[in-house]
């Protein structure tokens, strides 16, 4: 909900692997740790799922911060898929610099699925950089509609 | 070939063959005492002596090392023969008179009375009789030559040289194998105090790890047989009646094909000697659980019973709870089972010793059926349960007399004061640790871990036995600490929903999962290296790729790399994904 200037609240979007990542974020709220509201969740299968044109579409859609959160590296339930998710990362990070995005504004992220506390960490610390790098407003003009 | 004669019975042996040998073959007996297959024949005991038929009379010779020859006549049971032995094992008795072997040899012949008298008469039951077996195969089929025997007459004696430890010595047992009255014994070597029954590996090269162990079989350790360093040896394979020790054998690698996996590899304990303030590894007389669990067991070192260093019976036993466990600096877990073990120990120790018994504790974890009337009939028996932690274990003693006596340092905190309890021996119940292996495992299989380390099961509560992947199970210790009657349960209940899955017949296959549209793929093959599960192939009539939907898992990164999105990911496709964010960025 953006408000003023000044009360800005980031909107964040937040793709989360099923198996660890979600699970860990599952965990938190099931320990009832206190966890942004700011982070909105879409869960896929694995983080290898993530396209980066998805981090684009959520970025022209009114997105502050994009979250990419998969298992740790050599713990991917698939195998590799979160190595893949990484090597997409430092692109998609490479790219939005040209277009003047802040590299920032992307995170990968690796927590497992006992990582509740670290789940809470991340998407608060999250926030708080976003909030501080402010709203992004990157489509102007009337708003896109789904595909 | 040569042809003989033995007790009437001609027969054709080999030349070379002794006449002891050749009766073998007959199945004739003949006693003997310093003779051993393995060995070069001795002549020392004259037990064999048989009667040889000569042109004018007749020789006693002892049949172990003559050898056989062309037209020899021997007779094993003439009277001659009969009074011959009748006289040695006089003659042997006289020194030796209570060695069982030869007084069954004695009672064979018709022995009842020994005339002489002997200045070197050794009334022991397991007395040395100079056969010198232990010599000769330490010599000729060990190689080692650790042993000798030095002096003459009835002055000699079997020494270690320079009448030292013997440096040579491998521990073979060989020697302790091949004696007749079992003087030579075999015993584990010394290991900080302790037998090396505690180290729980192998201490020879032919071994059991236990002798209650399933299967009860012995094992060779390559690293210590003689025989894979010098080829000779084998006393093992020769010892063995049925023939079942084959040094030729190498490692198998079988491969199996499988559906499911049940991971039960268990656990490892905690080693102590980290932590300084109680001792481990340092002082006399400290022990773990595993080792005192040892030392309790009527095949252990001690038969059962329970000892110090010295030999004696402890006057009073320290337990202490929590080695490791409940700990911030090492293992923030409880290990469950210790509770129970230590006032298992507390009960055996009480009832096997006068010793008094103190348990350290910093809550009695009583949880299972019957065990909290098990700990009030150890508190009835005598057990002092103090709760607190044990600061450290020092050694006390403030004259000679009381050297050896530790003192346990500990905050009681029912009473709300420090205490310090002199005992002879400190019990520590070490922690359940996760294998030291089980990140290789874990890779191996794609487990995940909780943050203690063990394997995490699918759901803490209504899945305690499957993991994430299907049919992939964990059971036991490595899943997390528990004690035999919740493994039983755990590993039932694993074994149950792997059978049930075999007897269903048919594997269901996840609607989540991936599928290319032929019309649409370019043939590009960009997804095909990047599946972890070898899902696609690309297809060479059609030129295009297939997603074999019984391999593929649904992970969604071929849908991700697809140029042509012509890969539908279902359940978690482009279009579905795209809704969502438009969904939430619209608030």
């Amino acid at each position: 909900m953006k408000t003023n200037e000044n009360n800005f609240e980031p909107h964040i979007i937040a793709f989360m692997c099923n198996w660890c990542s979600y699970t860990g974020a599952d965990l938190a709220g099931v320990s009832r740790l206190k966890s942004p509201p700011n982070i909105r969740v879409i869960r896929v299968m694995c983080s290898g799922r993530v396209d980066p044109s998805f981090v684009l579409r959520a970025f022209q859609l009114g997105a502050d911060g994009v979250l990419i959160a998969g298992c740790h590296p050599g713990d991917c339930h698939y195998q590799e898929g979160n190595f893949k998710a990484l090597r997409r990362t430092v692109l998609l990070r490479k790219m939005l610099r040209q277009f003047g995005v802040e590299p920032e504004r992307v995170r990968l992220e690796w927590i497992s699925a006992s990582e509740a506390e670290r789940s809470r960490d991340v998407t608060t610390q999250f926030t708080e950089q976003i909030r501080q790098l402010g709203p992004l407003r990157l489509a102007v003009g009337p708003q896109p509609v789904a595909v | 070939m040569i042809s003989l004669t033995i007790d009437g019975v001609t027969t054709q042996v080999q030349e070379g063959t002794s006449i002891l040998q050749a009766a073998k073959l007959l199945d004739i007996k003949i006693p003997t005492l310093c003779y051993h297959p393995l060995l070069r024949p001795f002549g020392a005991c004259r037990m064999c002596l048989v009667q040889l038929e000569r042109k004018a009379g007749y020789e006693l010779v002892t049949s172990c090392n003559t050898p056989a020859g062309d037209g020899m006549v021997v007779i094993s049971n003439s009277q001659h023969v009969l009074d011959a032995r009748r006289l040695v094992l006089e003659l042997l008795l006289a020194r030796w008179p209570n060695v069982p072997v030869l007084r069954k040899m004695a009672e064979e012949v018709g022995l009842t009375q020994v005339r002489f008298p002997s200045a070197n008469r050794d009334e022991a039951e397991d007395a040395c009789i100079l056969c010198l077996r232990c010599v000769r195969i330490c010599e000729e089929v060990v190689g080692a030559c650790a042993i000798g025997y030095e002096d003459r007459g009835t002055q000699r004696r079997v020494v270690t040289p320079f009448n030292q430890e013997s440096e040579a010595c491998i521990a073979c047992g060989a020697c302790a194998h091949v004696c007749p009255t079992h003087h030579m014994k075999f015993e584990g070597e010394d290991y900080r105090g302790k037998p090396a029954e505690f180290l729980l590996g192998p201490n020879t090269a032919v071994y059991m790890p236990t002798a209650q162990g399933v299967p009860k079989v012995p094992s060779i350790d390559r690293e210590a047989c003689i025989h894979f360093k010098t080829g000779a040896c084998l006393t093992c394979e020769a010892a063995c009646e049925p023939g079942a020790i084959n040094h030729e054998m190498q490692d198998e690698e079988i491969e199996v094909d499988v559906g499911q996996v049940l991971v039960a590899t268990g656990y490892d304990v905690f080693d102590p000697t980290p932590m300084a303030q109680y001792g481990y590894g340092r002082l006399d007389n400290i022990y773990t659980g595993l080792e005192l669990e040892r030392m309790l067991n009527s095949t252990g070192p001690t038969g059962g019973r329970v000892l110090l260093k010295n030999g004696k019976p402890p006057r009073a036993v320290a337990i202490v709870h929590c080695i490791g466990s409940r700990d911030e600096n090492y293992h923030r877990y409880c290990s469950r089972v210790c509770c129970m073990y230590a006032l298992k120990f507390a009960h055996l120790i009480k009832e096997r010793t006068e010793a008094e018994v103190y348990n350290f504790y910093i809550d009695i974890r009583a949880f299972g059926k019957g065990y909290e009337e098990f700990y009030s009939r150890v508190l009835d028996e005598g057990a002092n349960v103090i709760r607190g932690k044990v600061a450290e274990v020092v050694q006390a003693g403030w004259s000679k007399r009381e050297e050896g006596t530790l003192l346990v340092r500990c905050e009681d905190t029912l009473i709300g004061r420090f205490r310090e309890i002199p005992v002879d021996m400190v019990v520590l119940c070490n922690a359940i640790e996760p294998r030291r292996d089980v990140a290789q495992v874990a890779r191996l299989f794609g487990l995940s871990r909780s943050p203690d380390g063990f394997f995490l099961e699918r759901h803490p509560k209504l899945d305690p036995v499957a993991t994430t992947t299907d049919g992939l199970f964990v059971a036991g210790c490595a899943q997390g600490p528990k004690d035999i009657p919740d493994v039983v349960a755990q590993a039932s209940a694993a074994a149950a929903r792997m059978l049930a899955t075999i007897s269903k017949g048919v594997v269901e296959i996840d609607p989540v999962r991936a599928e290319i549209n032929e019309d649409l793929c370019s043939g590009c093959r960009t997804c095909i290296p990047l599946c972890p599960y070898s899902a696609i192939s690309y297809l060479e009539d059609k030129k295009v790729s297939q997603v074999n939907s019984t391999l593929c898992k649904g992970c969604g990164t071929c849908v991700a790399a697809c140029p042509s999105s012509s890969i539908t990911g279902y359940g978690f496709s482009d279009e579905q994904i795209d809704a969502e964010l438009v969904g939430l960025l619209s608030l």
